[in-house]
């Protein structure tokens, strides 16, 4: 009987969705975002600094990450710089210390993530709503400070002089340009998988869980390990962005685990578009330019994020591809 | 110099009683993160922020109006308590129809804006601020020597949080306020005046994290940033207590300032992250905490 009634409701939720996959799950109007974004990574290296742009598309992924678990789960993870930040230490320690080729330090770093997400994962899904907020951002603080004290991680050095090495042994990455493209493929392949992640039959669950829990629940659906996997790969895909993003800065610091940096991206997404494929991409690129633009104004960065914020909250709650979104009658 | 479990007793007491005063504050903001999630139903983010302010207004009184430390205490927390009615008229109440996140959310945005104010004005380097006359100097206890200020610390913040139970408890006022805990809309129908009960109590919970602030003052250097990294310890604090019983935050957040103090004694390294793995094995054993309901 279970069965049966599960059946319906999942056929019905992609009949529902039927409109929207096109190819690869990708509606029209998301195709042609897609295309226009593709132009952007292509085309943006000859006109912008690639090191702004590999900054921007690291946090992009970072956002995305994030997304996938308060956008598609409806769980808010308030210690996400943990992950982030720790596949970033774990990269850079295997490039510097045993000189392990960049893609090899990025997997190092992205496992690291999955191991410390499955462990935080297990313990935070045991509640929901805002305890899981607490609960993350407790767990992300008790990584802050290993990080401090642990000795690979440098303390309030951190790691620096991280080679980038070459790329499978064979392409050295020292010019910017070169890095650029492997951090491009690297977006894009976690952006890709997050998308195709969502429009799996796993990620349909992953969407009834967040509109009611207790039917999924009734309906036979293990809940707590469907989350559980998508804290995992949520977490596996922010030490991604973190590992990306220490390799190309050459350096790992005690900022990528802070709190503030897991506030950061949950601005990044709340900007952008919460439950929107491509909003973390379009927050990530406003709130990483907005810090490169007004970094010399110091401390009110943090009063004009926390303004940001408010009006978000308040009046904004769809964000910007949210709102573009809804007046274009499209999904994005 | 005689010695507890090899430790000489100074420091073993040294530590309890630092452990104690940290106890005093982590039970002074878990509770007032308490009273007002029972009833507003959102963590207040900026519940670090307002203990902040509060250290922050003590240290103006006295600095731009000559006002001690004793009218502090009592004013401090009504100058923060009044901002943080303001807050929650402004934006706070805006927002109890929708998820509860966003509440979370838009507590953590102003907690920025608070900072980040606070850190353009005064920079990051601490203020100090001295101890009052009455309440410096130390007591010989014979095992150990006593600072007046600290065993104060303790004593007051005792009296604030027992003095919140009472009310909460034992009045009609507070008994307003479970009913309204339990179903606002019913007492609402009795003629209560809920949403402006609603206002006072969030004022009520964010005096109470300026008291604490104000309490700090002297202890730790007035800095900005003082409420952000003691707040994530007191959202542990609440999720090992759960945030059911008021008698069970204040219990449980002098226990884990004990644990922690006595941790630095015993094993250093770990003294920074014991409450959290205490939090990780009680979510395991015991998900809705240690008081709480499930």
């Amino acid at each position: 009987m279970a069965d049966t009634t599960a059946s319906i409701t999942a056929g019905t939720l992609s009949a529902a969705e039927k409109d929207a996959a096109g190819i690869w799950g990708f509606s029209r109007a998301q195709l042609i975002a897609l295309g226009i974004m593709v132009t952007f990574l292509v085309v943006s290296p000859f006109v912008l600094y690639p090191v702004f742009l590999m900054k921007l598309l690291c946090f992009a992924l970072f956002a995305c990450a994030f997304n996938l678990l308060i956008g598609y789960v409806g769980l808010l993870s308030f210690g996400h710089a943990a992950y982030f930040g720790m596949g970033g230490y774990l990269a850079g320690h295997a490039a510097k210390v045993w000189g392990l080729t960049p893609e090899l330090a990025i997997i190092v770093g992205g496992a690291t993530a999955a191991g410390l997400g499955a462990v935080a994962g297990w313990i935070a899904i045991r509640r929901q709503g805002i305890y899981f907020a607490m609960i993350t951002l407790a767990l992300a603080q008790m990584v802050y400070f290993f990080c401090v004290q642990a000795p690979f991680t440098g303390g309030e050095d951190g790691i620096q002089a991280i080679p980038r090495g070459n790329l499978f042994g064979l392409i050295p990455l020292d010019r910017d340009i070169t890095m650029y493209w492997m951090v491009a493929a690297v977006f894009l392949g976690g952006f890709l998988l997050i998308h195709r992640i969502i429009h799996s039959p796993y990620g349909q669950v992953l969407k009834s869980i967040r509109e009611n829990q207790p039917r999924a629940v009734s309906l036979g659906y293990r809940t707590d390990d469907y989350k559980l996997l998508a804290f995992i790969l949520s977490a596996t895909l922010a030490g991604v962005a973190g590992a990306t993003k220490s390799l190309v800065f050459g350096i790992a610091t005690l900022t990528d685990v802070h709190w503030s940096m897991s506030g950061e991206v949950v601005l990044m997404t709340l900007v952008g578009g919460l439950g929107t494929v491509f909003g973390p991409v379009i927050g990530a690129g406003i709130i990483v330019a907005m810090q490169n633009y007004l970094a010399e104004m110091g401390a009110w960065v943090t009063v004009i994020q926390g303004i940001i914020f408010v009006i978000c909250v308040m009046a904004f709650r769809r964000g910007v591809v949210g709102e573009v979104a809804a007046l274009l009658k499209v999904k994005l | 110099m005689d010695d507890i479990f090899g430790i000489p007793a100074p420091l073993l007491f040294g530590q309890l009683l630092l452990g104690l005063i940290n106890g005093a504050f982590y039970a002074m903001l878990s509770l007032g993160l308490a009273v007002i999630f029972g009833l507003l139903n959102i963590v207040n983010l900026a519940h670090g922020a307002q203990f902040m302010m509060g250290a922050f207004a003590a240290w103006m009184l006295l600095a731009w109006g000559g006002i001690g430390y004793w009218w502090a205490l009592l004013l401090a927390p009504i100058i923060v308590a009044v901002t943080g009615v303001i807050l929650e008229k402004l934006f706070i109440s805006r927002l109890y129809k929708l998820d509860h996140l966003y509440g979370l959310l838009l507590t953590f945005g102003l907690a920025l804006i608070i900072e980040g104010i606070f850190r353009n004005e005064f920079g990051s380097s601490g203020l100090p601020y001295r101890i009052p006359p009455e309440l410096s100097g130390a007591w010989d206890l014979g095992f150990m020597f006593l600072p007046i200020y600290r065993g104060w610390v303790v004593i007051a913040a005792l009296v604030l949080c027992l003095a919140t139970w009472l009310i909460i408890e034992k009045t009609r006022l507070g008994a307003y306020l479970r009913a309204a805990t339990e179903n606002a809309a019913l007492v609402q129908a009795f003629g209560v005046n809920v949403p402006r009960m609603v206002t006072l109590t969030y004022g009520f919970g964010v005096a109470l994290a300026a008291a604490a602030g104000v309490l700090a003052a002297p202890i730790y250097s007035v800095n900005p940033q003082m409420g952000s990294n003691l707040i994530i310890v007191v959202f542990a604090v609440v999720v090992i207590g759960g945030m059911g019983s008021i008698l069970g935050s204040i219990l449980t957040g002098f226990t884990l300032g004990v644990v922690e103090g006595l941790t630095k004694v015993f094993w250093p390294e770990a003294s920074a992250t014991v409450i959290f793995v205490i939090m990780a094995i009680v979510l395991v054993a015991r998900p809705a905490g240690l008081f709480g309901r499930a």
